[in-house]
């Protein structure tokens, strides 16, 4: 009934040669994204490569449309992070630690932007602009992406303070801790790592998108959307140098917060057990 | 009397909560509906009134014969966006299952790290990445000159602009969707149910049909939504890397999305993409088993 050993030997052999090939097809497209960085491009075009250069990085800003888009990308995300992740967080508590009426229906209304394409949303969203003649720019671009990343950061706050011990809270208020305090010493330290998650998820994705953004933008740009204007123009090698600088800067931001958060992770375990054993005592 | 019962009356609520609610039952109904306000009133003013604009505003002008004026324009568009989008799927489940099972089952202590290397690509923005596939693919490129060498491909031929182009890079960029939450359900089962069914004297491929695969189907089911739906709407991948020959719906709704003439179909175009995968993901659901869905 079970296969002879050396069957099994190659079976798992292959699985992991199959694994592994899966990782290089992901990881291609990003080790060329760095290396076409120091690339010197024969033509307007950034797509052959020619010979090794610094060129992209010692000259960084030379395309000023591009570097703007960028500085464009960042306050975007900044703004959008900033009241998608407070939203989202009350949501995300709201759907955890309260029973309500119609918490299916606002749970649904949570997962249906993320199982819809991003043109339908986007050009949803057009239609009501352009039916109340509302003109596009920053302001819709804010909209449109704090649309949804509000279902992300619920999600993602939701699925990360599940199982936690309320009952801290009001131990705290029982022991006279008054609401704000509460609020300060038990719920932010307790749902902080969720919210930082999901903090960093949509400032990742408010850089990313394009789709949604590009249907809504007017005639604001974008760091992607500066790209997509250029394809037909000319793609130089400034584009890869963002992208590898951005890349390099969110791998440090990510394990500095993994790190920080483990530490911190352990010391709230640490509390919660004490509180949890004294409470059920 | 007042005097001396008001210590208690503050202290007393908190005491009874574990026992009954009625304490805190008149805060309690309005404090949900203070925290989902904001965030609730954003969807419902941008993401749900614009789908009732956009239902709207396909029937204007032709009323339902909108529907059948756009079917039948964009007929050879939209079978072509539902192939292109169930392949790349299938691709991606060919890949990234084999992929999550190594990272969540033999990875031991660099799950973690290996994770992060799936998570990688979405640190470079969707079209830089999309650009960087176009240079692998591109004439004289490497994966041109592989094809070349081993006879798959001729001397003159090239894959920019062919269906397999616009195909292999929906499935790149989509795969880490895959492989996510694929993981996280592999990740949960426990392992003891396999040493138990080979004890039972079940085969390994009998095991991993019965539990593995049982047990993973949420993700899978997950994994294929976002995968497909994604790849069913885009149109970055065929306008960078596609030809006229590989035109799906996304690109014929962004090409006249600026146009005011062409809105009343455009809108009908967008509102059957949305209700044709959500019939897809409904029959998808059937077929998987909705019991083991939820």
């Amino acid at each position: 009934m079970n296969p002879p050993n050396w069957l099994r030997a190659i079976g798992r052999v292959s699985l992991w040669v199959w694994a592994v090939l899966g990782l290089v097809f992901l990881f291609t497209p990003i080790f060329v994204t760095i290396l076409f960085s120091f690339n010197e491009p024969t033509g307007k075009y950034n797509h052959i490569w020619n010979k090794f250069s610094l060129s992209g990085w010692t000259d960084p800003l030379k395309y000023p449309e591009l570097t703007d888009a960028l500085i464009f990308s960042l306050k975007i995300a900044v703004v959008v992070t900033a009241i998608a992740t407070v939203l989202g967080t009350l949501m995300g508590l709201a759907m955890v630690k309260y029973k309500f009426r119609a918490k299916g229906m606002i749970g649904a209304i949570l997962i249906l932007p993320l199982t819809m394409p991003e043109i339908v949303l986007g050009f949803s969203l057009l239609t009501l602009f352009v039916s109340i003649n509302w003109s596009r720019g920053f302001i819709t671009i804010i909209i449109a992406q704090v649309m949804f990343s509000v279902s992300y950061v619920a999600t993602t706050v939701r699925a990360r303070i599940r199982g936690f011990d309320w009952r801290l809270e009001e131990a705290a208020l029982d022991l006279g801790a008054s609401p704000f305090r509460t609020f300060r010493k038990i719920t932010l330290p307790l749902i902080a790592p969720g919210v930082v998650a999901a903090a960093m998820l949509t400032f990742a994705l408010s850089l990313d998108d394009f789709i949604i953004t590009y249907l809504n933008s007017g005639l604001d740009n974008t760091f992607p959307i500066q790209i997509w204007n250029m394809k037909r123009s000319k793609i130089p090698v400034q584009i890869n140098v963002f992208s590898t600088a951005l890349l390099v800067i969110s791998v440090i931001l990510a394990i500095a917060v993994v790190v920080g958060g483990n530490r911190r992770s352990r010391k709230l375990a640490g509390l919660t057990e004490v509180s949890g054993a004294s409470l059920n005592s | 009397m007042t005097v001396a019962a008001v210590p208690s009356r503050v202290r007393r609520p908190r005491r009874e909560r574990d026992g009954d609610d009625t304490g805190v039952s008149a805060r309690q109904w309005f404090t949900p509906w203070l925290l989902i306000a904001p965030g609730g009133l954003w969807l419902l003013i941008f993401f749900i009134l614009p789908l009732f604009s956009l239902g709207r505003l396909s029937l204007e002008d032709g009323g339902l014969s909108n529907y059948s004026t756009v079917i039948s324009d964009n007929s050879t568009v939209i079978i072509r966006t539902f192939v292109y989008a169930t392949i790349s799927t299938v691709a991606a489940i060919v890949i990234g299952y084999p992929l999550a099972y190594v990272i969540a089952t033999k990875g031991g202590k660099y799950k973690n790290f290996l994770l992060a290397l799936v998570i990688l690509p979405f640190f470079v923005t969707y079209l830089v990445r999309t650009l960087s596939w176009k240079i692998l693919l591109f004439d004289g490129g490497p994966v041109v000159a592989i094809l070349q060498s081993l006879g798959i491909l001729n001397d003159n031929q090239s894959i920019l602009g062919s269906p397999f182009a616009v195909v292999s890079a929906l499935t790149y960029n989509f795969l880490p969707f895959m492989v996510l939450p694929i993981y996280v359900s592999l990740e949960k089962m426990d392992r003891r149910l396999l040493d138990a069914a080979a004890d039972l004297y079940s085969s390994p491929a009998r095991a991993f049909r019965k539990i593995t695969l049982r047990l993973s189907l949420p993700g899978l089911f997950a994994g294929t939504l976002l995968t497909f739906i994604p790849a069913a709407g885009d149109f970055v991948n065929s306008e960078l890397l596609g030809s006229d020959r590989t035109v799906m719906i996304g690109q014929i709704i962004e090409k006249n999305f600026g146009k005011e003439f062409f809105r009343p179909e455009l809108s009908a175009l967008s509102f059957m993409l949305m209700a044709m995968i959500l019939v897809g993901v409904i029959v998808y659901a059937r077929l998987l088993g909705t019991e083991e869905i939820a």
